[in-house]
Order: structure tokens, then C-alpha cells, then sequence
């Protein structure tokens, strides 16, 4: 009995920690038999729910910029306006240059990873749930065979695919900004460098390590801060959801934990994107600085 | 954790959304806001002006105030002036009037009295001359007698 219960757990947790998954193989598109499919799998919950948290913000504040008045705004209009006097007075304080994608990309990345972090705060259950009971009564499946993550966040494709843009998007300006030259000079000449020629020609690989490692730590680093905190986070409502399960106790001690840990979340998840949209505004502005 | 397509297609979305809130999101509410900051700083602006405003013109009141009432202490002391000057014209005007008419008044009663005179001086000729006969007629002395009226004709 003990035994099975903790089988049951394992298998509980696993199942929460699947994605709902598409992938190419030699028979032609599978869904959900991907362990060996590499890297042509989709993780299409994270894309179901990516999408629509982004077309969400979109659609809502373009709404709202539509309808922007000047003399009254309205209760949504200034809600907007104070995220965008944030996102604007955050942008100002860091960076410096003048660049029109800056600050419209840290309203983006702020709102969206928030929208994505919060669907964190959605019982663990309650989606996953619906969708295997849709799942067999609608499509006919067996049951325990839906797989669904709603947290597009806790998939590090997720966030490393923002991290990444980011990425281009720093190497971009530098090379804009400083020319391909002074990019390259920014990698290899510092932080050593030496009047003697002779020494300098051997420093430029140290240097080209040290800078090469710092600035692919900048999308790593970003990526993984964002999903390591949500997967963290998402893993304890799981196994909040897990000692639900041990009786009336577990069910008490249980609910009152998810409620603590929801409510300290509500802090993680804006953090988070806070941070995700502060770095990225730094690591652009240090892209657009020339030494 | 494994990296697949996923985070390609994400990208895409990334792209698109960021383009998205560039193109249209983004200005429009920027120049909503943009446009309230200038128009407060616009009403403060002419609110503090039209304090100016009222200042300056509360002190032009008080200064046209001031005016008025010295060209009013003014008036009224030319009025005084004016005042006693007309009564002392008409003073001098009544006494020379009264002057005037006195005279005539004067020159009227002398031309009576001299009138009078001489009409009493020809009676008196004439009762002289009466009585003169009477004393002619009895005493002829003319030459004592023709003194003697010389001397009453002058008395009279």
C-alpha cells in the first residue's frame, strides 16, 4: 500500500511535469511518444498558452491605446498607463540612447512573462483536470493520457526563446553601434591588454575566453533565472497538491501551504518578470555603449 | 529541461508581439500621456499667469482709487476756491452796484435840491422884488436898498 502510494506520487509529479508534445519520427508526426524524437518536438501547451497570454496583452492594451483619451482616462486606460509609466521610467533610468524598440520590448517582456508567470497561481490541477475529462469524454482517450503544463514559463524553451532574441538583439546594436570591428576589439582586447604587441597578440585568447564566457552567460543566465524560479515554484504547488492527498490532515495542512505559497508566488512571479525586463534594458544599454 | 522547436516558434511569437506593441501599442498611449503632461503644465502655467494677471490689476485698481481720490480732494478744493471767489465778485459787484446807485441816488437828490433852489432863489427874486416895491414906496433910497437885496439874494 505504502508502496503504491508513492508510486502514485512519482507518477502524479512526472505526469504534472510533462508537456503536452508533438514530434516528428520515422512514422510520421506522434503526439506525445517523444523521448527519442530530438530536437523537432513541440511543446504545444507552452505554445497554446504562450500565444495566448501574448495575444492577450496585445489585444488588451491595444484596445486601450485605441480608446486612449487624453482628459478621462478610464479604469483600464490607467492601469496601462501606470505599467507603461513604469516600464518608461525604468527604460529612462538605464538606458540612455535613443532606440524606439527599447522600451515597447521591456513592455512586452514585463507583461507577457508576468501573464505567463501567473497562470502559476491557476489551482495545479484544475486545467490538466479539464482537459483529460475533455479529452475522454469529447475525443474518446484513455484517461491519465492528456498531458498539459500551463505555465509556459517552467519550459525552458520558453525562456530561452525570449532570451535568446534578447540575445541577437545585444549582438545586433553592439555591431550597429560599435561596427563589427569595435565588437570584435570589445571581446579581445579587454579586460587585459598590454602596450607590447607581442604580449597583447597573447592575451587575445584569454580575453576572447573571459568575454566570450560573460557574454554567453547574459542569455543562460536570464533563461535559466526565470525558468529555475517558476519550475521551482510550480514544483512545490505539485507536491502541496501531493500531500492533499494524505487525509483530512493532509488536506488542512495542504490547503493552508497552497494558500501561503500562492501568496508569497504573487511576489516571484512579478519579481521575476521584473527582473527578465530590468536585465534586459541593462544588457541593451551596455550593447549600446561605446568604450 | 530538454531544448526543442518549441523555442523557435516561440521566438516567432516573441517577434511578432514585440513588433505588435511597437507599432501600435506603444505611441499611441505614449502621446496620450504625453499630451496630459503638456496640458497640465499648460494649465499651470496660465493659472499662474492670470495670478499675475490679477495682482497687476488689482494694483492698477488701487492705484486708479488713489487717483481719483486726490483729483476729487483736488475739485473740491477748487470748488472752494472757485466758491469764494464768486462770492467776493459778487461782494464787490453788489457794492459797486450799490455804489452806483447811491450815486445816482446822490446825484438825483442835488439836482432836486439845486431845482428847489432855484426855484426858491426866482420866488424869492420875486417876493423881494414885492417886497421891494412896498419899500420903494416908501423910502427911495436905491442904492441902499439895491445892497441890501444883492446881500439877500446871496444869503439865500
Amino acid at each position: 500500500m505504502a508502496s503504491s502510494d508513492k508510486v502514485d506520487s512519482v507518477d502524479y509529479i512526472k505526469h504534472h511535469l510533462q508537456n503536452w508534445q508533438v514530434c516528428k519520427t520515422d512514422e510520421g508526426w506522434v503526439w506525445n511518444q517523444c523521448q527519442e524524437a530530438g530536437f523537432w518536438t513541440f511543446n504545444v501547451d507552452s505554445l497554446i498558452f504562450s500565444f495566448l497570454l501574448g495575444v492577450l496583452f496585445s489585444f488588451a492594451f491595444w484596445k486601450v491605446a485605441r480608446n486612449a483619451k487624453i482628459e478621462k482616462p478610464g479604469r483600464w486606460q490607467s492601469i496601462v498607463e501606470v505599467i507603461f509609466e513604469f516600464v518608461d521610467k525604468s527604460v529612462k533610468d538605464t538606458f540612455h540612447g535613443r532606440n524606439p524598440l527599447i522600451a515597447p520590448l521591456a513592455l512586452t517582456i514585463f507583461v507577457w512573462v508576468f501573464l505567463m508567470n501567473l497562470m502559476d497561481l491557476v489551482p495545479v490541477d484544475l486545467l490538466p483536470w479539464l482537459a483529460d475529462k475533455f479529452n475522454v469524454y469529447a475525443l474518446g482517450a484513455e484517461p491519465g493520457h492528456t498531458y498539459l503544463k500551463v505555465v509556459p514559463t517552467t519550459d525552458a524553451n520558453i525562456t530561452f526563446s525570449l532570451s535568446i532574441a534578447v540575445f541577437l538583439l545585444i549582438i545586433f546594436y553592439s555591431i550597429k553601434v560599435k561596427g563589427i570591428g569595435g565588437f570584435i576589439g570589445e571581446l579581445t582586447l579587454h579586460p587585459f591588454s598590454s602596450k607590447n604587441k607581442f604580449v597583447q597578440v597573447l592575451l587575445i585568447p584569454v580575453n576572447f575566453l573571459m568575454e566570450s564566457i560573460g557574454l554567453l552567460a547574459k542569455p543562460v543566465s536570464l533563461a535559466l533565472r526565470l525558468f529555475g524560479n517558476l519550475y521551482a515554484g510550480e514544483l512545490i504547488f505539485i507536491l502541496i497538491a501531493v500531500l492533499m492527498s494524505a487525509g483530512i490532515g493532509g488536506i488542512v495542512g495542504g490547503g493552508i501551504a497552497y494558500m501561503v505559497w500562492a501568496i508569497f508566488h504573487i511576489l516571484v512571479i512579478t519579481l521575476q518578470a521584473f527582473i527578465f525586463m530590468m536585465l534586459t534594458i541593462v544588457y541593451l544599454s551596455m550593447a549600446h555603449e561605446d568604450h | 529541461m530538454n531544448i526543442n522547436a518549441t523555442l523557435l516558434i516561440n521566438m516567432i511569437f516573441f517577434v511578432g508581439f514585440v513588433w505588435f506593441c511597437m507599432k501600435f501599442v506603444w505611441p499611441p498611449i505614449m502621446k496620450a500621456i504625453k499630451e496630459r503632461q503638456d496640458k497640465i503644465a499648460e494649465g499651470l502655467a496660465a493659472s499662474e499667469r492670470s495670478q499675475k494677471d490679477l495682482e497687476l490689476a488689482r494694483e492698477k485698481a488701487s492705484e486708479i482709487l488713489r487717483d481719483a481720490k486726490g483729483q476729487s480732494a483736488e475739485l473740491v478744493d477748487s470748488a472752494k476756491k472757485r466758491h469764494a471767489e464768486i462770492v467776493d465778485s459778487a461782494k464787490d459787484d453788489a457794492r459797486a452796484e450799490a455804489d452806483k446807485i447811491k450815486a445816482g441816488a446822490e446825484a438825483e437828490i442835488e439836482q432836486e435840491v439845486n431845482r428847489a433852489r432855484e426855484q426858491l432863489r426866482a420866488k424869492v427874486a420875486t417876493l423881494a422884488v414885492a417886497g421891494a416895491e412896498k419899500v420903494i414906496e416908501r423910502n427911495i433910497d436905491d442904492a441902499a436898498n439895491n445892497d441890501m437885496f444883492d446881500k439877500l439874494v446871496e444869503d439865500l
